[in-house]
């Protein structure tokens, strides 16, 4: 029993201090059902194409992805892009190459090697073009905001009106979600904006989900390898334990016997 | 060697609070093998060293689980000596003869607090720069004992003037230079165990042979069946939440341009940060801070009590488990921003856990009587059905 207390206080001490910090700045973000949620979710390879389907024609106009390359794309536990498919998805977007052998920058199409092409030369370029606001990366941007995807579903999904009683600055965007409720991006999803192929309604609220799942998948490639080696190694530790438990009391039944023979 | 590991006396009933020892030996070897690897794939530049973990985390093989075992190993690490710590002071582990042993236990801790947050900064997220920013910017507190002496100092540590490469750099360094102290002071930790011998619950010196038991098997198969459960806790964290513990703000590039709303250090941090700002002098804050893992140094002499373990202390029993409350309740606090109500009780507290160790340590441990301690540790094992080891020990005002 001494067992389970210690585990429970060492659960305790980790677990309860930090929790309290999510949730901040008094915005609502509600659990979704995820495909990849632990244990033993898997992403949903039909929803990480559409999703990148959404980030291509939409949130890529605005918004960098640095950290991810075409040919994450057909890499396990992905979205699972056939090869040709990822060279024909790499070569859409032009990269800026070189210098060639006289010194000048070109452009060629791109190959599945090739970093996600940025939408803007640099970070002032970006500001310029945005109305002095910067798009941030989207690589890990499911990892950097408390609540994670469900985060990026109630953001996208959170666009309305203002009360009558707030002030909006100029430019700005009412979001339910967004900390202070003041955004500068504008609702980026309409109905039928980016055309599905596979029958699922093209509706804000999929649009958001999809999304909201590959930039998951973005951030944590590695999510379904993890659950599965998790997997193993967690059957392998919870067998080992009975085992030493086992053992234990095994080993330490030969001390009991002493003593019993000892003061009978 | 088998002297010290195979048959060496350990009292026999020591319970599962004793095996964090084994299990924070095995964190030690866990940080240190990730932390080489990861060291051959990691970048200390201002430019590369965000990219660079999560280059680690997508491209090297098997990068993505050195990486969460490190961090989540570093909290793992933390939960068992904290623990490891609570037990000590629970059961009068630091008494004759054991000072140097806690004592030594107590540099560990520095060490470990001063390399877990030098690898904090490494990610360089903007969690990673402000927390280096507001800890290293301590040091300027100095300037209100010499003037220009705190601001010297920074400027020093830092390489420049404002935290940037030459700053990761040298933390880097560090970072790879500590652990092998660590390793140094564990082994001296070890020996100093092993000349007194281990403590036990009931606090009584081992008095006969028949109080203990070789080391092995007995205690190798006790530990090693902690560890395993331990790991069964590690694992869940490593494989199912690893970003639980972390905040999300250090997967946001560092940008020395802006300041996150609420700086926060890593959950093991947060009583000590409570503790800080519960100071209004930044001074004497950070000397507050300083102290309240320093004054463990002084707990031997401190605690005033003939009696070891706190199951036989009855008014210091409550004490006791107050100051465990105190020291989660700073946590808590530490973790919200430091106004109204939760900076009252961060005073509360911070008063309760000096007052804890500085008045109620020396003054308790006159005035109580203590409960009946048994005979021998294996009379508390067996009953009274069992001789006594030695003669029946009794303290000041028995009831």
């Amino acid at each position: 029993m001494n067992v389970v207390r210690t585990l429970a206080v060492a659960l305790l001490a980790g677990l309860a201090i930090p929790a309290t910090a999510l949730g901040a700045e008094g915005t609502k973000i509600e659990a979704q059902d995820w495909s990849f949620a632990p244990p033993f979710g898997r992403f949903d390879k039909g929803q990480l194409q559409r999703g990148y389907k959404v980030y291509q024609y939409v949130c890529a106009n605005c918004h960098s992805a640095r950290l991810l390359s075409y040919r994450n794309l057909g890499e396990p536990g992905g979205p699972g892009f056939s090869h040709e498919a990822v060279e024909a998805l790499a070569s859409q977007a032009q990269i800026t190459d070189g210098p060639d052998d006289t010194g000048q920058m070109y452009q060629r199409p791109g190959v599945p090697s090739d970093r996600f092409r940025s939408p803007y030369a640099n970070d002032a370029a970006a500001r310029a073009a945005n109305n002095g606001a910067l798009p941030p990366d989207l690589s890990v941007m499911a990892k950097a905001r408390a609540g994670g995807p469900d985060y990026l579903y109630a953001l996208l999904t959170g666009y309305g009106t203002a009360p009558s009683d707030m002030k909006m600055s100029q430019g700005m965007q009412y979001n339910t979600a967004f900390p202070g409720h003041q955004i500068a991006m504008p609702n980026p999803l309409v109905e039928g904006v980016v055309e599905y192929t596979d029958g699922t309604k093209p509706t804000p609220d999929n649009y958001a989900k999809d999304v909201s799942a590959f930039l998951m998948w973005a951030a944590e490639p590695k999510l379904e390898e993890r659950y599965k080696v998790g997997a193993r190694i967690m059957i392998f530790l919870l067998v080992f334990a009975v085992i030493m438990y086992l053992s234990k009391r095994a080993v330490w039944a030969r001390l009991h016997r002493r003593d019993h023979s000892e003061s009978a | 060697m088998h002297d010290q590991f195979m048959v060496f006396p350990t009292p026999r009933n020591l319970n599962y609070w004793w095996t964090f020892g084994g299990i924070l030996t095995f964190m030690l070897a866990i940080q240190i093998v990730t932390g080489i690897v990861l060291a051959m794939h990691y970048q200390p530049t201002v430019d590369g060293a965000f990219d660079s973990v999560e280059k680690i985390m997508r491209d090297v093989n098997w990068g993505w689980l050195l990486r969460y075992a490190h961090t989540v190993g570093a909290s793992m690490f933390f939960v068992a000596v904290y623990i490891h710590i609570f037990r000590g002071l629970y059961y009068g582990s630091y008494k004759a003869p054991r000072e140097v042993l806690w004592i030594l236990g107590v540099i560990i801790l520095f060490l470990m607090i001063a390399t877990a947050f030098m690898g904090y900064s490494l990610v360089w997220g903007q969690m990673s720069f402000w927390a280096v920013t507001v800890i290293t910017n301590l040091f300027s507190s100095l300037d209100a004992v010499i003037p220009g002496l705190g601001t010297t100092l920074v400027q020093w540590i830092w390489g420049g003037f404002a935290v940037g490469e030459p700053t990761l750099n040298r933390l880097f360094a560090l970072h790879y230079l500590f652990p092998f102290v660590i390793a140094g002071v564990v082994i001296l930790h070890i020996w100093a165990l092993h000349i007194p011998g281990s403590n036990n619950p009931t606090g009584v010196e081992v008095k006969s042979a028949k109080d203990t038991i070789p080391f092995h098997p007995y205690y190798t198969i006790k530990d090693g069946y902690a560890l395993v459960l331990f790991c069964i806790l590690f694992g869940a964290l490593l494989f199912y939440a690893p970003n639980f513990l972390g905040h999300p703000d250090n997967y946001i590039p560092a940008n020395p341009l802006q300041t996150p709303p609420h700086i926060v250090p890593e959950w093991y941090f947060l009583p000590f940060y409570a503790i800080l700002r519960a100071i209004p002098s930044k001074l004497f804050g950070v000397i507050a801070l300083i102290a309240s893992i320093g004054i463990l140094v002084f707990v031997p002499w401190l605690d005033t009590s003939r009696i070891r373990s706190v199951s036989y202390r009855p008014i210091f029993k409550w004490f006791f488990w107050l100051f465990v409350i105190c020291c989660i309740a700073l946590g808590y606090l530490g973790s919200q921003a430091p106004d109204g109500w939760y900076l009252f009780f961060g005073r509360l507290c911070t008063a309760y856990y000096f007052g804890f160790f500085l008045l109620i340590m020396p003054i308790v441990g006159f005035i109580e009587g203590p409960k009946k301690l048994p005979g021998s540790i294996t009379q508390s094992v067996l009953g009274s059905k069992a001789p006594p080891g030695g003669s029946q020990q009794h303290a000041g005002g028995a009831q």
